[in-house]
């Protein structure tokens, strides 16, 4: 049997759209987490990055910290939040917030401080303030930058995510632990299909997301 | 007026970019900073609205020490422009120089008015208005880091070498636009350059500065090229500063010959008339110079020679004439009025004669100024 077989099986069972354990309920619960840690994510990395970034300082302690916290692997960390905290959500959080902060960080940091100087220097000869300068001359022209960061993050979560069913909790890993265990492969596959679905639909929500928030001058110009 | 009063700028690693530096900067007039790479042009600018802090000495505008204002209000009374032009790229035209106005918190419609009004004072068409930087040409972009500058009517403006990012023929544009906007407005311009002939043709007064920032020279470009203070000065001008300085002598003390122009249909008594002219300037029916005739010959239109460049006396410097009658092929300059009609011609030795008396002029003025 072909995995494209798997995949169409797994989503014509009909029991598979309902329930606790149905498609919907999972995709929720999936999207919830990520959603968290993503946004947990972003309220670390953005303001350090957007600051760092603005002052040019400190990029060597970002990229050792990013290197560290890339070379955690996170089903590692899983275990050993769990041995230590307990189960619950937090453990979860944990290794999927290490994931995503250094994209975003690095990122960010990478795209103030990479801004054309010039339009910097004219922004502040012409009295505006740090905090305008940043945010009304360095954020929209890093925007693009920025925003791809997020993306990175985005999608790593939502893969990374499948590892809260390991400890008890709900989510599209779910499908394929389950799966495994129960050496039904349609519900590995149809799993493994959904995650790729939820990864490819955020790609294409921060595509539409830069459509919107970029200006037409920075799109043309980078 | 803006005064430096001996200030001294040490950077952090030891550079002292500017050496006690003391300048009045008058106003209501271009001042320009210019002297060879390092020599401390930009920290002086950037002292003025405090950019850099100077490590010795004051800065006052209009007897007031500037760091008794806060540093952003100061810099919203000084219209700032650097080299290339520093424009926003996430924002309109418009917008871009709406900028200042919007900071001192007038509705965006009044600052966009305002900025419109600037895209036309600086020669920059309307339809530009809604495009973004990067659909702008370099000279474009400089014009609308002037109108930005400008835009919210600041008595000082900031220059750092706005025009050196941009070929000879824009440039020379740029300068010229410069000068009737500074004849219209009255700023009081500080202008860096590293150009000694942008130095000269812009400012009203021109401080040369050497290595270490140190004042060399703080004069009129017509003093500075008549009595260079020393040979750095002096070196600095370069070779042909003699020749330069002829555009400061007004061309209206020469005196025209007009016997020796005459119509292209001119009968035998008028050629007779002119016959004891070395050459004969031949004019249209308009009195417009055609071209050069030997005396005796019968005029024919195909056979003149070229009258090179014409000068208007009044206008143009002893400089040009001479330069019209080097070019042409008789030695005569021609002298057109405003619309182009010959009103005499005039030889290359009246010129040096005319040019010998001015430096008389200038030299004797020098003397009872001191
Ligand atoms: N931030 C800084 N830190 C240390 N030294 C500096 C700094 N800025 C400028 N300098 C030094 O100070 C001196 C004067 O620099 P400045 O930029 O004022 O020169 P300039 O006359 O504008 O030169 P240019 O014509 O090349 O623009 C130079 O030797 C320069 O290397
Ligand atoms: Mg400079």
């Amino acid at each position: 049997m072909n995995v494209l077989n798997l995949v169409h099986a797994f989503f014509g069972d009909g029991a598979h759209w309902h329930g606790y354990d149905g498609i919907p309920t999972r995709l929720a619960e999936h999207i919830g987490y990520s959603l968290e840690a993503l946004l947990i994510a972003a309220v670390i990395g953005l303001p350090v990055g957007l600051v760092t970034g603005h002052y040019g300082r400190g990029g060597n302690a970002l990229a050792l910290i990013a290197t560290a916290g890339r070379a955690l692997p996170s089903f590692g960390l899983l275990v050993l939040m769990v041995l230590w905290i307990g189960l619950g959500l937090l453990p979860v959080m944990i290794p999927l917030v290490v994931l995503a902060v250094p994209p975003i960080l690095v990122t960010t940091y990478e795209a103030v401080r990479t801004v054309d100087p010039s339009p910097v220097d004219a922004a502040r000869g012409m009295g505006m303030s740090e905090a305008r300068v940043l945010f009304r001359v360095e954020v929209p022209v890093a925007l693009p930058l920025i925003l791809s960061g997020l993306r990175t993050a985005a999608v790593q979560i939502i893969s990374t995510a499948t590892i809260a069913a390991y400890v008890g909790l709900g989510g599209l890993g779910r499908y394929i632990i389950d799966g495994l265990y129960q050496r039904d492969y349609e519900k590995v596959v149809g799993g493994a299909a959904l995650v790729a679905g939820l990864a490819l639909v955020t790609l294409l929500l921060f595509w539409a997301a830069a459509r919107v928030t970029v200006s037409r001058g920075v799109r043309r110009s980078t | 007026m803006i005064r430096i009063d001996a200030v001294t700028k040490r950077y952090d690693d030891g550079t002292v970019a500017v050496d006690r530096l003391s300048l009045e900067i008058p106003d209501h007039a271009i001042t320009v900073l210019v002297g060879p790479s390092g020599c401390g042009k930009t920290t002086t600018l950037r002292m003025i609205n405090r950019m850099v802090e100077p490590t010795e000495g004051s800065i006052l505008l209009d007897g007031a020490d500037i760091r008794q204002q806060p540093v952003n209000s100061l810099r919203r009374s000084m219209g700032y422009v650097i080299q290339n032009a520093g424009l926003f790229q996430h924002r309109t035209i418009l917008d871009n120089i709406a900028t200042v106005p919007r900071l001192l918190g007038w509705t965006k419609q009044k600052a966009r008015g305002r900025a419109a009004e600037l895209m036309a004072r600086v020669g920059l068409d309307a339809s530009l208005a809604k495009r973004y930087p990067y659909q702008l040409s370099g000279g474009q972009q400089q014009r609308v880091g002037v109108a930005r500058a400008l835009a919210a009517d600041p008595p000082v403006l900031l220059m750092d070498e706005p025009f050196s990012a941009v070929d000879p023929v824009v440039r020379k544009g740029l300068q010229d636009e410069l000068l009737r906007i500074q004849d219209e407005l009255g700023k009081t311009i500080v202008f860096v350059t590293h150009d000694i002939d942008e130095a000269i043709k812009l400012g009203t007064m021109v401080a040369v500065l050497r290595e270490g920032g140190r004042l060399a020279q703080f004069a009129p470009p017509a003093e500075l090229l008549s009595a260079p203070a020393d040979a750095f000065v002096e070196d600095f001008l370069g070779a042909d500063r003699g020749i330069r300085r002829l555009s400061f002598f007004p061309s209206d003390a020469l005196e025209l010959a007009t016997a020796p122009l005459v119509p292209l249909d001119a009968d035998a008594d008028r050629l007779a008339a002119a016959a004891d002219a070395p050459y004969l300037l031949v004019t249209d029916a308009d009195g417009r110079p055609l071209g050069w005739a030997e005396p005796g010959a019968p005029l024919d239109r195909d056979r003149l020679l070229d009258h090179g460049r014409p000068f208007r006396p009044g206008t143009d410097s002893l400089r040009t004439a001479l330069d019209g009658a080097v070019l042409s092929p008789t030695g005569w300059a021609v002298a057109v009025d405003g619309d182009g009609r010959a009103v005499g011609v005039v030889s290359q030795q009246a010129v040096g004669e005319a040019i010998r008396a001015a430096h008389g002029r200038a030299g004797a003025e020098a003397k009872a100024a001191r």
